[in-house]
């Protein structure tokens, strides 16, 4: 069993198999934890590919498996994982909360409340937004 | 702090969304108890806001207009440092510290108030140039910080304290302007404070840096 905590989710992934730094996944499970998949233009998310250097293909793919961690480092995203490699998180990379900021475009955040409701920014479109930070320390 | 002010202009299409930055579960739920705020009241153990929005410290604001467009980036919402000029053994601060504090804090609050009543025609409002101008864009350095962190969180949260307490301290370090990253750290006394010795050595570490970032707003003082 390992855990993958994405941008958007935390996802635990019964088949996931880990092999010192990498993180093998069927492509489903990678799909579903991280909206990657591979195709034959290379790693894609939506309208994005990233091709995979001829040659390299072993690196990424091996029997029916992808390798998550090989895939987020090609990406240039962050990644780490927990000493016994059981909980991995898997990263936005700077140049693209970069450019997030600098389009204005409000970032998508769900979190829950006291009593454990979500809550997301979104269902406010409509109103104007102070979107405030506070701590009890 | 902001109640009062959601009162008065949640009529006015506005709300506040408070998001609390929190080292250990259930550390905010007294405080929310005692304020009880009638604005939606967010838990955000794994600093989801600061990491997508570049908070860096507490209060920090957004102002996201009706299409969901940031109109001010992230930055201190009517914050002054005075608190380092104060008496630190009796916990008070000098008259003029406290003075600025509570201009500071009107500053802004009026701030948030013309722009909710006059929109883009509020001098306060950035357009889309100036807010792209303000966006503190984070390195490679914050982004690795900000992964280490989601870890340690995690970790801490699973029992696993040291191992999570290590990755909490790789993530301040490679974020080191970030207070909230250091502070969830930080020994907190009985004031709920992080007010700790620590604390101040890294207040005093400053020098002449702010603790606040300044803040780009007409009549904010600095």
């Amino acid at each position: 069993m390992v855990t993958v905590l994405t941008d958007t989710q935390t996802i635990e992934l019964p088949a996931g198999r880990v092999e010192g730094d990498r993180l093998w996944l069927s492509e489903a499970e990678l799909e579903n934890a991280t909206g990657w998949s591979s195709k034959k233009e290379g790693l894609c998310r939506g309208d994005v590919c990233v091709p995979i250097p001829p040659g390299r293909e072993h690196d990424f793919l091996r029997e029916g498996q992808i390798d998550a961690a090989a895939v987020w480092g090609h990406l240039g995203k962050p990644v780490v994982h927990s000493e016994d490699a059981s909980v991995w998180v898997l990263g936005e990379a700077a140049t693209e909360r970069a450019s997030t900021l600098r389009s204005l475009e409000a970032p998508h955040l769900t979190l829950p409340d006291r009593s454990g409701r979500m809550h997301s920014l979104s269902s406010h479109r409509g109103k104007k937004v102070l979107l405030v930070s506070w701590a009890s320390w | 702090m902001w109640q009062t002010l959601y009162e008065e202009l949640k009529d006015r299409n506005f709300t506040v969304i408070a998001v609390a930055l929190d080292s250990r579960d259930g550390d905010s739920l007294p405080w929310i108890e005692a304020a009880n705020p009638t604005y939606p009241c967010l838990i955000d153990r794994e600093h989801r806001v600061a990491d997508l929005y570049g908070m860096v410290n507490v209060p920090e604001a957004v102002w996201i207009d009706e299409r969901g467009r940031v109109v001010r980036p992230a930055e201190p919402a009517g914050a002054y440092e005075g608190f380092r000029r104060m008496d630190r053994v009796k916990r008070e601060m000098p008259a003029d510290a406290a003075r600025i504090t509570a201009e500071a804090k009107a500053t802004y609050v009026n701030a948030v108030r013309d722009w909710v009543l006059n929109g883009m025609a509020s001098e306060h409002a950035f357009d889309a140039e100036r807010a792209r101008a303000h966006v503190r864009a984070p390195t490679e350095d914050v982004a690795r910080a900000h992964v280490a962190f989601r870890l340690g969180q995690h970790l801490t949260r699973c029992g696993q304290t040291e191992e999570g307490d290590r990755w909490l301290r790789d993530a301040s370090r490679l974020h080191p302007d970030s207070w909230c990253m250091w502070r969830q750290r930080a020994g907190v006394t009985e004031l709920g404070l992080a007010s700790q010795p620590d604390f101040w050595a890294r207040v005093d570490a400053l020098g002449e840096r702010k603790y606040y970032a300044r803040v780009d707003m007409k009549g904010m003082p600095q």
